[in-house]
């Protein structure tokens, strides 16, 4: 049996490898790991055995009352209405824009450019006060469509960035092939260059659904009642609230992470595999 | 089948000039190769033939209807692209039948034709793979199949063979050539490989910095060149030319090279005396190994290619090159006679065109 | 060979499709721009005016013009000095250690080793915690009722007795970084290993032929190929970050006593809470003209790069 011949000078650099990828590994995962934690330790041996690594106990109670006696699975509901249909929205509008911005050259190719990059530069912050203003006549304050609409213009440029990365990786005779064979080119963008761009379509869907999942500001400024919170403003308010209930107040973390982890672990072979195929733009 | 008249064609981007005045009338059925260096504009040609470049000036009929407002879909032609343009993630069968799915033609019709194309190319057993599983051959011949199946009004041919390796060149030359013998289609081809226009063309196009240098069959085109330009690019190994200065004599006409020797032309041309002219001769036309006749050229270079012997001489006060059917004895550093037969030269002007 | 002849002198398509032609990439473009002027140009606009009149929601009696009332009222504002000195440390210290640990993870994960996928999936994780969350995890973590931090830090000799890094008014912009670290070093890993695998193999082993070290093949051949990719990245990420306010609302709501606002954050506190539109705007207005200065500095720097080429 034959067995791998390790030359000695190897196995210090090797060794320093490994260990540095486990500092990153528990880096990474400790936050998350104390999280699941305290959530799943009981009330009586929380603040005695806080330090632990792992309760002598374990209970779901938290997870009980966070799921029957709380509003969390309304604003669960509320987060996963919202993010979901930013995310269809955007991914069909930045198709759209981001096959134009591929396939034509425009005059106004520039410009649009030079616009969607800006968007991507000042600070969203700034909008706050003005958006309320302009949504509240419209009703569209405390209303998840409200939500929708700012979510869906704020991540329209940097999916199109993205979409049309995708596109450039698709070569033009295929349209063209399909032009000739009697397509018009929207149904050629349809039946022929869309299909192949699925890997981008999924990575556009899991970044938009990730990215309205997590926003806070816009979202606490623009919902006040509790029956339209999403989850970060429902959390938020939950802790204000029980500001001492710290293993309820995890456990609706947790619940937080799920939607977020699982797109995100589906899509993240493709993360790099995207982005070397078409140039990052930061 | 149709005819394919191309009137008065110019292609700008912007302001850069990429085709200027193109005249071509194609008969039905006709195998035209458009030939040429990268960046003549025979690929604009052929796009703007199929739809997919706009055309800034003239106008293009196929089957004797003006086609320059319709899109690529409504002028009936199939194009075979360079990388074959095949939709990956359609099935062969699939990737045959788009365009007949495309016109709602029914579904036995359809499967019949994918059959008889099929049949015709020798895909049968390939119908069910994805493109991603076939060779650069099979690939070549799907593209085929899709443009067969639609029994389009003309055939185009963007560079189809340039991915394709040495051999599989060879061979895919063939089977272009054997369709078209038993499909009749009208057929424009375009390529820079003069050989694959000297194989498979009924006339060949040679194109040069946006214009038309001459048309004709390709016997024409070998025989007499008509400028320059063309008489460089078509025919390998290249023809020889030599510079000078003509000096007429009736059957005693000369070409005085450059290092002062003359080239005997064996019968006057309409040149001006003294003029600048350039002398061609083909390689292959290049009389060797004669003992006491012609020049004593040495030898610099010897290339065996097994089917003959190029032989790089020196002769004239340039380089000479001689090809021969014969095994030759000649070594690197001797010297051998050479005879440039009068009727097998061709004469420029000064202005690189074919004197009479 | 006979040129047809057409009694036409038409040259080219007639108006009508040149149009149809010419339009269509806009049509493609044109949901997506319109959401985006409707939705983020028009109340731009409207916020820049606010920044000149005074608008208080709780104010319904219209909003008067006030002129530069605002301006002159920010100008002796410590709070905004701070929040201003602040932003600069704030986005210093995180994207230098965001790049920092995110390149090294990088170069970590660039050579393959067992298990390197899973390795992969748990070290991007962080990103895909909602910025919130990690805020509010962090902040748990760092609360000596229920975390482990403080404890940590007090074994270490770091800390006298285990208390909350968050509400000390010295080290509590700390909290938020660290948290933003957390949080951000997959980006620049992600984008960082992107960039190491588009170049080319056969130039390390050029180089190692020539008889180059990792640390010289690193230094000749990675960084140079690298620095455009990290230069772009860092500078739009400087930007955004700048302007992140999330983690520092949900740690430290710009606490204690104002001493951990960036001027994001204050703009939103302004407006949030006090409700106070106008002057929110005219924060707003002020950290847009410092944008634009900083993207002024990086064309003109770019200028002057290029011009030595």
């Amino acid at each position: 049996m034959a067995r791998p011949h390790i030359r000695p000078k190897r196995i210090i650099p090797t060794v320093a490898h490994r260990l540095a990828i486990l500092a990153y590994v528990l880096f990474a995962l400790m936050p998350l790991y104390w999280l699941l934690k305290v959530s799943v330790t009981p009330n009586n041996l929380l603040y005695t055995e806080g330090v632990r690594m792992w309760p002598s106990q374990t209970s779901f109670e938290h997870y009980a009352f966070v799921l029957a006696h709380s509003d969390f699975p309304k604003f669960f509901e509320n987060s996963v209405i919202v993010s979901g249909s930013t995310a269809v929205i955007v991914t069909i509008l930045a198709s759209l824009a981001g096959y134009a911005l591929s396939r034509f050259n425009f005059r106004g190719k520039y410009w649009i450019v030079v616009l969607m990059l800006l968007t991507q530069m000042f600070p969203l912050v700034m909008l706050i006060a003005p958006m309320f203003k302009m949504l509240s006549p419209l009703g569209l304050t405390n209303s998840l469509t409200g939500l929708v609409i700012v979510y869906t213009a704020f991540n329209v440029p940097f999916a199109t960035f993205l979409m049309q990365s995708f596109f450039d990786g698709i070569p033009k005779d295929l349209e063209e092939a399909a032009m000739i064979d009697g397509a018009t080119r929207f149904r050629a963008f349809r039946e022929i260059i869309l299909p192949l761009t699925l890997p981008g379509i999924a990575a556009t869907l899991g970044f938009v659904f990730t990215a309205a999942w997590s926003e806070l500001l816009f979202a606490l400024m623009l919902i006040s009642g509790v029956d339209a919170s999403t989850f970060p403003v429902g959390l938020l308010t939950f802790v204000s609230k029980f500001s001492v209930d710290f293993g309820q107040m995890m456990a609706a973390g947790v619940l937080a992470l799920i939607p977020a982890c699982l797109f995100f672990l589906l899509i993240q072979r493709f993360l790099v595999q995207g982005l070397t195929a078409g140039a990052v733009k930061g | 089948m149709a005819s394919i008249d191309i009137a008065a064609i110019r292609k700008s981007y912007g302001s850069v000039a990429v085709l200027h005045g193109v005249d071509l009338a194609i008969r039905d059925g006709e195998f035209v190769v458009l030939v040429g260096p990268s960046g003549c504009g025979k690929s604009t040609l052929l796009r703007m033939i199929a739809g997919l470049e706009d055309i800034t000036a003239g106008e293009i009929h196929i089957g004797g209807a003006c086609v320059n407002d319709l899109e690529p879909k409504d002028r009936d032609i199939a194009m075979v692209f360079q990388s074959y343009a095949l939709y990956p993630h359609m099935t062969v069968a699939g990737n045959m039948s788009y365009s007949l799915r495309l016109r709602r033609a029914a579904k036995e019709l359809i499967a019949g034709k994918v059959k008889a194309a099929a049949g015709t190319l020798g895909l049968d057993a390939l119908l069910e793979r994805r493109p991603r599983a076939l060779s650069g051959g099979q690939r070549q011949r799907v593209a085929m199949g899709r443009a067969i199946v639609r029994a389009p009004k003309a055939f185009l041919f963007d560079e189809p063979l340039s991915n394709l390796d040495a051999r599989l060149r060879e061979q895919m030359r063939g089977e272009i050539k054997r369709l078209h013998q038993s499909l009749g289609a009208t057929s424009i081809y375009v390529t820079h490989d003069q050989i694959e226009a000297m194989t498979l063309a009924d006339r060949i196009v040679a194109m040069n910095a946006g214009l038309v240098q001459q048309v004709g069959t390709p016997l024409d085109l070998y025989d007499r060149p008509a400028n320059l330009f063309v008489a460089g690019f078509i025919g390998s190994p290249a023809m020889n030319m030599f510079q000078g200065n003509y000096h007429g004599n009736g059957g005693a006409s000369v070409v005085i090279a450059g290092d002062g020797s003359e080239i005997p032309l064996g019968r006057a041309y309409a040149v001006e005396e003294g003029s600048r002219v350039t002398v061609g001769i083909r390689p292959e036309h290049v009389h060797l190994g004669e003992a006491g006749r012609g020049i004593a050229a040495p030898v610099d270079l010897i290339e065996p290619t097994g089917f003959g012997t190029i032989l790089h001489l020196r002769a004239f006060g340039s380089d000479l090159k001689a090809f021969t059917l014969d095994r030759t004895s000649a070594r690197v550093g001797e010297t051998v006679p050479v005879v440039l037969p009068p009727e097998r030269l061709h004469l420029f002007d000064a202005e690189g065109q074919r004197a009479g | 060979m006979t040129a047809v002849s057409t009694a036409t002198t038409r040259r080219s398509a007639p108006p009508l499709r040149r149009l149809a032609v010419a339009s269509e990439p806009y049509l493609y473009s044109a949901p997506a721009l319109i959401l985006i002027v409707a939705v983020m140009l028009v109340p731009l606009a409207l916020g820049i005016s606010y920044a000149f009149r005074d608008v208080k929601l709780l104010n319904p009696f219209g909003a008067p013009f006030i002129g530069l009332d605002h301006f002159r009222e920010l100008a002796s504002d410590r709070t905004f000095a701070r929040a201003l000195k602040n932003t600069l440390f704030w986005a210093g210290a995180s994207v230098a250690l965001q790049f920092i640990f995110g390149l090294i993870l990088a170069l970590l994960l660039n050579r393959p080793f067992a298990g390197r996928s899973i390795v992969q999936a748990l070290v991007f994780l962080p990103w895909a915690v909602p910025s919130f969350l990690s805020g509010l995890n962090w902040a748990w973590m760092f609360n000596p009722v229920i975390g482990p931090i403080p404890h940590i830090l007090t074994a270490l000799g770091l800390m006298a007795t285990p208390s909350n890094v968050l509400s000390d008014p010295f080290n509590a912009m700390w909290g938020p970084i660290v948290a933003n670290v957390w949080w951000g070093i997959p980006f620049f890993a992600i984008t960082l290993l992107a960039a190491l695998q588009a170049i080319p193999r056969d130039l390390y082993e050029a180089a190692s032929i020539d008889g180059a070290n990792a640390l010289q093949r690193f230094w000749s051949i990675t960084l140079p190929f690298l620095a455009p990719t990290i230069a772009i990245t860092i500078l739009l990420r400087t930007v955004w970050i700048a302007n992140f306010a999330d983690l520092i609302v949900v740690m430290t709501n710009g606490g204690p006593a104002d001493r951990t606002q960036i001027v994001a954050s204050y703009i939103f506190t302004q407006a949030f809470r006090r409700l106070d539109f106008g002057y929110a705007s005219a924060i707003a207005v002020v950290l847009l003209l410092l944008l634009m200065a900083y993207a002024l500095l990086i064309v003109l720097l770019r200028q002057s790069l290029l011009k030595r080429g």
